[in-house]
């Protein structure tokens, strides 16, 4: 942050004007504080990815091999007998326009080749050059180009300037998903060992530590028990919290952000608090130490080797089904993609609730069951002694994150929770909530300080609704179920709307629940005095 | 704007290119009879190829885009048209789409204020248009049967009759020739006036609207101002759809035109953008339900990668494992 | 894949409706429209329509038109046509002539081109045979 210059009233003043000239001529300006570092040759080596190599984006030379122009092709129609989402969201784009103004990058920078529509046709462009007759035939004038460096810059630059929030695709007619798109942009630049750093480190260190920050298992048991050590000073409650350990019910799987993150460590207190409470009879693993899956970033593959973990571990730990935490991309994974990709989860249960007796039903299949589902099913059922006042320091609005919203619709969920919790809360306009919500600005692997203007100027959509909180509602708390949330709002929120803190919702939670045996509660999990006992 | 310019000279050449073939009446069977089934079958046969190519393609992951509340606990009302849970609220958001453009519905349009500040309104110009113009167009499509068709179905005079509700003019306005002026006329100008839309802009995008701009006209033209000779035209269409194909003379040269550019157009929408109206019912993240924990959608080139297994995990932090009583598969 | 047959059944869907012409004339067969009925009279100045033959297949609608609110609007009931020749404007008395049969004459074009005019709202078709019934008593 301390290297960021730019006043907000400066990066606010944005220019939605596009040049004279059009963008069929190729030309990208990779430009310092909006394009991420590339990846580091051994996490490529290690994962067994393709032409690893010392290199930078903004290198002159991208060290690309003899017949790269093959192999893009190559993987292109591959991906196309692969996907009918690629072949259709090639094929049936207009241009109407709809999705122009609905990206929180182009609302952020204005550069137009953040608008949705002109992100696909960097692809289409090329796409119909070489896969359609009538680009062959007609050329320019439909928009089909050629490949070439120019172009593959174009399509990193661009590809790394998507967070894969899908907030274009509620907008558009034909239901065209930019991150599907991005996905296959990112799947094709991997082909030639061009990734980013923040993407294949994690991915290296998740592939072999089980968690993205690479935190070996006797780290994970540390940190674990530090937050119980913590929890104990802080409620006078000693929780037990098993690692690795057979004969459980219940596997609970989060995002390792939440052992090692600030403030995603609070809501780790709020589970464990509630856990103990209902005398969860659950586990954790240090193999499965993230829920959360770069793959989703980088490849359909890399996701799958990714995922496999958890319903490996749910085997070998024999548990009947698993817990989900607060976390978005990783609710993408597990609601969309893994039981398709590593199921059938025969060996699992039906998730029940062992306190209420509901039995998910929307989880028949994929057996794993969200923790503000399991929450909310907990409170209707009157479960939990909660004490809402415990958080009237707090006043609160709430960010639905891009995965849960739009890949899920898990939407009245977190909300009904929220508001047993919680006495102030107060909603965000429609505009800019629910499957309308705005990203963080730094989601699917984004989230690095280098990229630091490209991650303001696209979370600037979403502060700009929490300004308008603030002035209006005097709200000093964002709340959100996304591990990335949790890490980048902080500093997006610093920049644009000082004042205004972040918390996961089982932070709250964790407030509110009046635990047996607890000692008098004067401070919340952060330690901050509550309201009246300052 | 180059593009813009060609498509204008593109139409102009397709409406000259009738205009003089179609005088020579050896050429009249050419454009009254030979292109017409020419562009009638690269349509059907284009159609049909450009569909059963996308149908090739599996559909790997149920990408559904929700735009409404799941289906989860019981006491929390499911958005069934937003976010659909099973096959009937699939066939009832798509009908919404198709028919109504629901996504389009939702359209806004953000503007930056001082401060900054960023608001949002609502815009609705580019969804009225686009409903507008498809239906008109639907409606002239329909109209149009009556041409090749004797007796003319009663459903196709209610379809007409109901276009010139209001017997304004003589011969009777069609509400839809008006509509659809307008329609097209907005999405052009819209094209041509909003920077970022002109800025996306292809050859491809001005060229359909321009084509069918100039349909309509030449429609109009024959209708109200240079008659053409209606019962010949259609002995013209019902013995091509007949397949007992005659030529008719005397028909003007104002409908070789008309003709010739819905040949074009017809010919011209398997290889273009125009494919939409298939497309949209294939799209994944529309018609796919929402229920990807409930059910299991299999992909059929789902294939062994290279995972990490427990055991390779246990045997590389094995040491800190024990040291740290961790539980071990091996001791 | 398990949607193809789905498919398959839509583009089915779509190839009936777009084709609907030529299987609906296939099941039906083409029916020739029968050339509209003549009837002139043999009565001098009456030999001859107010204007040629292809204006009029072009033009009587607004002809017509015209002559209704001509006679309506300014009271004036004379018509004069290029050639200088006299006639009464009047569906009835004038065109009614030659063309007495609706059934025969303007019908057959306007139901080959499913054409409603709305003359006959408020005109009597003499030739109707509940015009004829009704007229028998008297």
């Amino acid at each position: 942050m301390a290297e960021f210059k730019l006043k907000p009233e400066e990066l606010g003043r944005i220019n939605y004007q596009p040049p004279r000239k059009g963008w069929m001529d190729p030309h990208v300006d990779i430009r310092k504080g909006t394009y991420c570092y590339g990846a580091v040759p051994e996490t490529l080596r290690y994962l067994d990815l393709p032409f690893p190599k010392k290199w930078q984006p903004n290198d002159a030379d991208w060290q690309l091999p003899p017949n790269w122009k093959e192999i893009i092709f190559e993987g292109m129609r591959q991906r196309l007998n692969k996907f009918r989402s690629f072949k259709i969201f090639m094929d049936v784009c207009v241009r109407c326009g709809a999705c122009a103004d609905k990206c929180h990058y182009f609302i952020g920078s204005g550069d137009p080749k953040n608008m949705p529509v002109l992100r696909a046709e960097l692809l289409r462009s090329v796409y119909r050059r070489d896969f359609t007759l009538a680009g062959k035939l007609m050329g320019k004038m439909i928009g089909a180009r050629e490949l070439n460096e120019e172009v593959l810059r174009e399509w990193f630059y661009y590809f790394y300037q998507c967070t894969e929030c899908r907030r274009c695709s509620v907008f558009c007619p034909y239901g065209i998903d930019t991150a599907e798109i991005t996905m296959m942009g990112r799947e094709l630049l991997n082909l030639l060992g061009l990734s980013i750093e923040w993407i294949c480190t994690p991915l290296s260190n998740c592939f072999r530590t089980g968690n993205h920050l690479g935190i070996q298992p006797h780290g994970f048991k540390d940190s674990i028990e530090f937050a119980v050590d913590e929890l104990a000073e802080l409620t006078g409650i000693q929780v037990n919290v098993p690692i690795n350990e057979k004969g459980h019910d219940i596997l609970f799987v989060t995002p390792s952000a939440d052992y090692f993150g600030s403030p995603h460590y609070f809501t780790l207190l709020g589970y464990f608090s509630l856990f103990h409470e209902i005398g969860l009879n659950y586990t954790m693993s240090s193999y499965a130490s993230d829920g959360g899956n770069f793959g989703l970033f980088h490849s359909h593959e890399m996701m799958k080797r990714l995922n496999s973990k958890i319903y490996l571990e749910a085997e070998r730990l024999g548990v009947k089904w698993i817990l989900g935490g607060e976390c978005g991309h990783m609710w993408r994974v597990l609601h969309q993609y893994m039981d398709t990709m590593n199921g059938p989860a025969d060996f699992l249960q039906v998730p029940k609730s062992p306190m209420t007796g509901t039995v998910f039903e929307n989880a028949a299949s994929t057996k794993m069951v969200h923790i503000t589902e399991f929450t909310a099913d907990l409170i209707k059922h009157n479960k939990l002694k909660l004490d809402p006042s415990r958080n009237n320091h707090w006043r609160a609005t709430f960010h639905d994150s891009c995965n849960p919203a739009r890949a899920m619709g898990l939407i009245e969920e977190p909300r009904y929770v929220i508001r047993n919790v919680m006495n102030h809360f107060y909603e965000m306009p429609e505009n800019t909530i629910k499957e309308q919500t705005f990203c963080c600005g730094s989601g699917s692997g984004l989230g690095t300080d280098e990229n630091m203007e490209m991650r303001l100027r696209g979370g600037l959509p979403r502060a700009n609704a929490v300004k308008h909180m603030k002035e209006t509602k005097d709200v000093n708390l964002l709340l959100c179920i996304c591990a990335i949330d949790k890490a980048t709002l902080p500093p997006l929120l610093e920049y644009w709307v000082p004042g205004v803190e972040v918390a996961g919702v089982h932070e709250l939670v964790g407030n509110a629940l009046v635990m047996k045996g607890e000692k008098v509660r004067d401070t919340d999990l952060r330690g901050q005095p509550l309201q009246g006992k300052e | 704007m180059i593009s813009l310019w060609f498509s204008i000279i593109v139409v102009v050449i397709l409406i000259l290119i009738p205009t003089i073939g179609s005088s020579s009446a050896a050429l009249q069977s050419l454009f009254g009879i030979v292109i017409p089934y020419a562009a009638i079958i690269t349509f059907l046969a284009g159609f049909v190829y450009r569909v059963l190519n996308w149908a090739k393609s599996p559909v790997p992951f149920r990408i559904t885009t929700t735009c409404g509340q799941q289906k989860s606990l019981p006491w929390i009302k499911n958005s069934k048209l937003e976010a659909p849970h099973n096959a009937w609220g699939v066939v009832r958001r798509m009908a919404l789409e198709i028919f109504f453009f629901r996504s389009l519905f939702r359209n806004t349009k953000v503007e930056l204020r001082d401060g900054p500040r960023l608001v949002y309104g609502s815009s609705k110009w580019l969804w009225a248009a686009g409903l507008a113009f498809h239906y008109s167009f639907l409606v002239i499509f329909i109209r149009h049967f009556k041409y090749f068709v004797e007796p003319i179905p009663g459903w196709v005079s209610l379809v007409q009759s109901l276009d010139a509700f209001f017997q304004i003019g003589l011969p009777v306005i069609f509400l839809t020739d008006a509509v659809i002026l307008a329609s097209v006329g907005y999405l052009f100008f819209r094209r041509l006036c909003d920077d970022k839309i002109r800025y996306i802009s292809h050859a491809a995008d001005y060229f359909p609207l321009l084509l069918i701009l100039s349909i309509a006209t030449t429609g109009i033209l024959m209708r109200y101002f240079f008659k053409v000779d209606i019962v010949n035209v259609k002995q013209l269409g019902t013995g091509l759809l007949s397949f007992n194909p005659h030529l008719p003379q005397g028909i003007g040269p104002l409908f070789y035109v008309h003709l010739f550019l819905v040949c074009t157009l017809i010919a011209y929408f398997p290889f273009s953008k125009l494919m939409h109206l298939g497309g949209v019912f294939l799209s994944p993240t529309r018609n796919l339900a929402n229920n990807n924990r409930m059910k299991r959608h299999q992909n059929v080139w789902n294939f062994p990668v290279k995972m990490h297994t427990y055991d390779e995990y246990e045997e590389e932090f094995h040491k800190v494992m024990k040291a740290a009583d961790i539980p071990l598969d091996k001791e | 894949m398990r949607d193809r047959g789905r498919i398959l059944i839509g583009l089915l869907i779509f190839l009936i409706l777009m084709t609907f012409p030529v299987w609906y004339n296939a099941l039906n067969g083409v029916s020739v429209m029968q050339e509209p009925e003549l009837a002139t009279k043999n009565v001098p100045g009456k030999d001859k329509c107010v204007n040629t033959a292809e204006y009029m297949r072009q033009n009587h609608m607004n002809l017509l038109n015209q002559w209704r609110d001509t006679v309506v609007r300014q009271d004036v009931r004379v018509y004069t046509t290029v050639d200088g020749r006299k006639f009464n404007m009047s569906l009835t008395n004038t065109c009614l002539d030659c063309h007495p049969n609706r059934e025969n004459f303007c019908n057959r074009c306007h139901n080959y081109l499913a054409v409603n005019p709305y003359c006959w709202d408020c005109h009597v078709d003499p030739q109707d045979p509940k015009v004829l019934a009704a007229k028998e008593p008297r």
